[in-house]
């Protein structure tokens, strides 16, 4: 009990030769041991966490249909087509492919969000009013400038070389852009063919040494 | 001259500041950390902008590791019962049979990467070598037998009438048939919803998104 009684020795304690008088000890206490636990606890707690949780992206894949009349027509004049070859390569065409492959296109990951906002804004100044779906757009409690957008189409053929980082980052990139209207489709025949012949220039002449 | 006389001070600092700031630290630490499970095939999944937080009971995950491997997870951690249903009628289905006590011994959130002539031998297995026995992945490249069909067929009639998510989490590096192989299986069970594993990133200055999370016009 001694080393907490700092205060006054005396108050009703008698003085004399009998009485000892307590020793005063410090109220210190040395407090290193506790910090170093308390750092490696820290430390230990740093090391394990996982401070960001993964989190999910929607994705709605249209029913297979063979019936003509339920499938979704594209306008031509509203559509982009981004393909996604081996080695994270990129191609992109707008509208229909032309017989001679000359709308044919590369890109990047860097450069196609430029490309998809460029169309965009194309669609959107060819946007002529359409009360139609305005009405149905307010009616849905939908932004009716929507609308403006509704013949814009990004249709995403990945290859059979293709990975999934690049799916999912054009994926992304038309939530970035608030692209409405998105498909992933296989590509057609001559379009893998334009993309081999595209890619082979380069890094597929290699191997055929 | 007199001696100037300079004042002893203690090198004693006084720690109680900083040792409420440590503690103030750790506690949050010990907060907001949240064990990561351990995973028998680590996969890096890609980045999004999306927000949506994962869900952790009734969904099933299925994986896609770096060598285009796909695996099969339950997450039913509040109704084991469900996922050894889903294990028997799965093996069932395809005239390989699990028993229910075998079933028992799979933990919700494992990921179940083998074929079903496979699976008995896998789930008989003890708690550590599961850990470390290397599964082929579920086959799923020849439509034919897409195998990880039956597993969704099996999770739906168990989860008949309930919400069931369906997570797809694939790795950086595997090649886009493989997902696709996934969507396939998805879809022949007529299920054409879908939630994909990210990690979170905010969305890029400048575009579109980025000015409708920050208000500007």
């Amino acid at each position: 009990m001694a080393s907490l009684d700092t205060g006054d020795g005396g108050g009703g304690h008698k003085k004399g030769p009998g009485v000892k008088k307590a020793k005063k000890l410090s109220t210190r206490v040395d407090m290193t041991p506790m910090v170093d636990l308390g750092f490696l606890l820290i430390t230990f707690f740093i090391f394990t966490a996982t401070m960001s949780s993964p989190t999910t992206m929607d994705l709605n894949m249209p029913k297979d249909s063979k019936d003509e009349k339920d499938q979704t027509k594209v306008k031509q004049s509203g559509a982009l087509t981004i393909m996604l070859g081996k080695d994270n390569s990129l191609f992109f065409y707008e509208g229909d492919l032309l017989p001679d492959g000359s709308n044919f296109k590369s890109s990047t990951f860097k450069d196609i969000r430029n490309e998809v906002i460029k169309k965009k804004q194309q669609v959107e100044a060819a946007y002529v009013t359409d009360p139609a779906c305005e009405a149905k757009a307010i009616q849905e409690k939908k932004d009716p400038k929507d609308c403006r957008q509704k013949d814009f189409f990004v249709l995403i053929k990945p290859t059979k070389e293709a990975n999934y980082k690049g799916v999912i980052d054009l994926l992304d990139e038309m939530t970035i852009n608030k692209v409405a209207r998105y498909a992933l489709v296989d590509p057609f025949p001559q379009e893998e063919e334009l993309i081999s012949a595209s890619l082979g220039i380069a890094p597929a002449a290699a191997p055929a040494q | 001259m007199p001696k100037v006389n300079i004042a002893k001070k203690s090198t004693d600092t006084d720690m109680t500041p900083f040792v409420d700031i440590a503690f103030l630290i750790l506690s949050f630490f010990i907060m907001a950390t949240k064990f990561k499970p351990a995973e028998a095939v680590p996969i890096q999944t890609p980045n999004s902008v999306s927000s949506q937080t994962l869900p952790e009971n009734d969904a099933v995950m299925i994986s896609i590791d770096k060598d285009d491997k796909v695996y099969f997870s339950i997450m039913t951690k509040n109704d084991k019962q469900k996922a050894i249903d889903i294990i028997v009628a799965a093996s069932t289905a395809r005239n390989m049979p699990v028993t229910a006590q075998e079933a028992a011994q799979y933990f919700p959130g494992d990921m179940i990467g083998v074929p079903f002539n496979k699976l008995k031998g896998y789930l008989n297995l003890p708690g550590d070598q599961k850990k470390v026995y290397v599964q082929d992945g579920i086959p799923v490249k020849d439509s034919s037998n897409n195998e990880l069909y039956y597993w969704i067929a099996a999770t739906r009639s168990v989860f008949a009438g309930q919400t069931l998510k369906y997570l797809i989490k694939g790795d950086n590096v595997s090649k886009f048939p493989a997902f696709k192989a996934v969507i396939d299986a998805l879809k022949k069970n007529d299920e054409q919803k879908y939630n994909l594993v990210t990690m979170p990133e905010g969305a890029p200055a400048g575009t579109e998104l980025y000015k409708e999370r920050n208000n500007i016009k």
